[in-house]
């Protein structure tokens, strides 16, 4: 099978002053193209700390995290850029636009870093904001939208660079249930009709059901990887 | 990508226009006044230089009186003690190449309704040669006007044109102290003096018409002091030693006596100064220089404060695939823009300053295009400097914590 996350025996520790205190206790995982995976558990179980280290943003104590047959632990901090660039497109609950840039030079942003041109830039950065439906707000600022909206800014910046794998940090906490809804359903295409793989977390069993698969995290380890459909039987 | 990092630069810039401006004040304070203090400080040293090279070179002055003046003892010049005939016998000095006595006085000069007060010095021809001074219009006066005490004069450009205006002095008669003397000459320009007269304000006519006619002295035959060339900068000291041993053989002073004369290297004294005023304008360009520096320590603390503040930016940027060296470059680029903008309006302000002295103060003020590139270059040097560590600080934030920053 042709998997796109290999990860084995996974530890991360925080060093705090209290001493090093273990998050993530040893997770085994395989994520295959095309997935699409919901991960839940609760709060304070490892989640954010465990997509943070899949979106190469932060790096395990101990473990191996394969990625697309490379070996993360092993790159330059160069070559992490790269995969964070081209590989990799992350979706924060925050949204995490650039306030001071419109719209279509937030969503340009990650080309600016592999050398694309300026008219490339500007195309790509309007089919993106087309593709989530705000199309004519090339020109606005993120503080002129609704939240709803700049997680859709977010989605397209997060795909301009056409990445394999979306990872998704509850992409709908801030967004109301009709809003979330909406956004769900562009992840839904992105990975039914590209083959994009999705990693999503989320509080919401609702929003886990979009997904296929779905993983449990409890205390730093992982207790439940099955279908979405049957946890909830 | 430079283009659009500049345009990033500007953005970043632009989003709080009071402390950027509050940051380029800082540089352009310290560029301005490192370009006027260069300008005032080579402005002075070229009017040194001109006025070292105005006097006439290998120069020595030989003054009456002793040169140990104190106590009791007259000060030099005083007693009058030299001659012509002293003056002549030195001319035949081997190392030196010419020599002029000279009796000095101040003067009242009336040309028409015109009146000027100036100094006048009865010389001899070889002055000129040892004042290394040129003639504008006309002839200087000669040996046989020496020899025979007649009425003519030599003046200075600022006295012909308070006199005479812009009429030609040449062939036309003043009266000093009431006596007529043709004017056979003017003097060509030379500017002010090391010690900040105008020499061009001033006759020069036969010395024998001076001591006879124009100044009459209770010692006949006197001058007040001799100016004598010599041959060459390395003959100076035998020069020297030479005019000593002739001078007091020929005042007949006993072995072990003091001399009744003294004898001063004026072109020693002349790059002393020279020499003082390099110190000056070194001190000048080092004082200037701290403030650039202050300027360039405004721009850290800024490019920290903007760090700080843009940490959650710089997180972003780097969560979405921005490399170290981008990061780098684009506080870098910020710093730079900074430092160039401020340098800039700095040299501006420097070379309009440096013109306003001149105006106002009328100090001589030399703008040269390599001080103004210096004090560009440095400029920017300390920008990159400065904003090179909050840059570096800035790429190297690992993108998970500045993503969590607040
Ligand atoms: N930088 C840090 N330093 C120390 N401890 C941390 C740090 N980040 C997270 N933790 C701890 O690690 C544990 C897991 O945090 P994490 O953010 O991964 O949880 P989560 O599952 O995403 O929770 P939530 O559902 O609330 O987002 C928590 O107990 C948290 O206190
Ligand atoms: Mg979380």
């Amino acid at each position: 099978m042709n998997s796109v996350i290999r990860i084995e025996k996974l530890f991360k520790e925080y060093e705090t002053a209290a001493g090093a205190v273990p998050v993530l206790k040893g997770i085994d995982l395989s994520i295959s193209s095309g997935e699409f995976v919901a991960v839940m558990g609760p709060s304070g179980s490892g989640k954010s700390t465990f997509m943070n280290i899949l979106g190469c943003l932060d790096t395990p104590t101990a473990g191996s995290y394969i990625l697309n047959e490379r070996d993360v632990g092993t790159l330059n901090a160069d070559q992490l850029a790269h995969l964070r660039n081209e590989v990799i497109g992350f979706v924060f609950q925050g949204f995490n636009l650039l306030p001071r840039a419109n719209l279509e030079d937030n969503v340009a942003l990650p080309l600016v870093y592999c050398n694309v041109q300026k008219a490339e830039r500007s195309k790509r950065a309007h089919e993106m904001l087309e593709k989530v439906g705000l199309a004519g707000h090339a020109s606005s600022l993120p503080s002129q939208i609704s939240g709803g909206q700049q997680q859709r800014v977010a989605i397209a910046r997060a795909l301009v660079n056409r990445p394999k794998l979306i990872l998704a940090d509850e992409p709908t906490g801030n967004l109301d249930t009709g809003t979330s809804r909406e956004i769900m359903e562009i992840f839904t295409k992105l990975n039914e009709n590209e083959g994009i793989t999705v990693v999503l977390v989320t509080h919401e069993p609702d929003i886990a059901t979009y997904a296929k698969r779905l993983v449990k995290f409890l205390d730093g380890r992982l207790i439940y990887d099955g279908d979405v459909a049957e946890a909830h039987t | 990508m430079i283009l659009q990092m500049l345009v990033e630069a500007w953005r970043a810039m632009g989003a709080n226009r009071l402390r950027t401006f509050l940051t380029m004040l800082g540089m352009v304070i310290g560029v301005g006044a490192v370009v006027m203090m260069l300008a005032i400080g080579q402005g002075a040293q070229y009017s040194v230089d001109q006025s070292i090279s105005s006097m006439g070179s290998n120069l020595f002055i030989i003054l009456s009186g002793s040169s140990t003046s104190g106590g009791l003892r007259m000060g030099s010049g005083a007693t009058p003690t030299l001659t012509v005939a002293d003056s002549q016998a030195i001319a035949e000095l081997p190392e030196i190449s010419a020599v002029a006595p000279a009796v000095p006085g101040v003067a009242q000069i009336v040309y028409g309704s015109n009146n000027w007060s100036t100094s006048v010095y009865g010389t001899t021809p070889a002055y000129l040669t040892v004042r290394n001074w040129t003639i504008a219009e006309g002839y200087p006066f000669t040996d046989s006007d020496v020899r025979s005490a007649t009425r003519v004069a030599l003046i200075g450009k600022t006295v012909a044109q308070n006199l005479f205006g812009e009429e030609d002095p040449v062939n036309k008669t003043i009266r000093i102290k009431q006596s007529p003397y043709l004017v056979v000459g003017v003097l060509g320009a030379k500017g002010q003096s090391l010690d900040g007269r105008d020499q061009d304000d001033t006759i020069l006519i036969p010395v024998t018409t001076a001591q006879r006619k124009l100044f009459g002295t209770q010692f006949q035959g006197t001058v007040r002091f001799i100016m004598a060339q010599a041959a060459s900068s390395d003959r100076m000291k035998v020069a020297e030693r030479d005019m000593t041993d002739l001078l007091r053989q020929r005042h007949h002073i006993q072995e072990g006596a003091e001399n009744d004369f003294s004898v001063r290297n004026l072109t020693a004294l002349a790059n002393t100064a020279a020499q003082a005023t390099r110190v000056m304008s070194i001190m000048l360009g080092a004082i200037a220089s701290i403030s650039l520096l202050v300027g360039g320590i405004g721009i850290m603390n800024i490019m920290l404060v903007s760090v700080t503040e843009r940490t959650r930016e710089i997180g972003i940027r780097v969560a979405i695939g921005a490399r170290q060296r981008d990061i780098l470059t684009q506080f870098l680029m910020e710093a730079i823009f900074i430092s160039i903008s401020g340098c800039t309006i700095g040299v501006l302000i420097g070379v309009g300053g440096a013109f306003l002295v001149n105006r106002l103060a009328e100090i001589a003020v030399v703008i040269t295009v390599a001080s103004i590139v210096m004090a560009f270059l440095v400029a920017a040097g300390v920008g990159v400097f400065f904003g090179y560590y909050p840059a570096r600080k800035a790429a190297r934030l690992k993108p998970i914590e500045a993503l969590r920053y607040q």
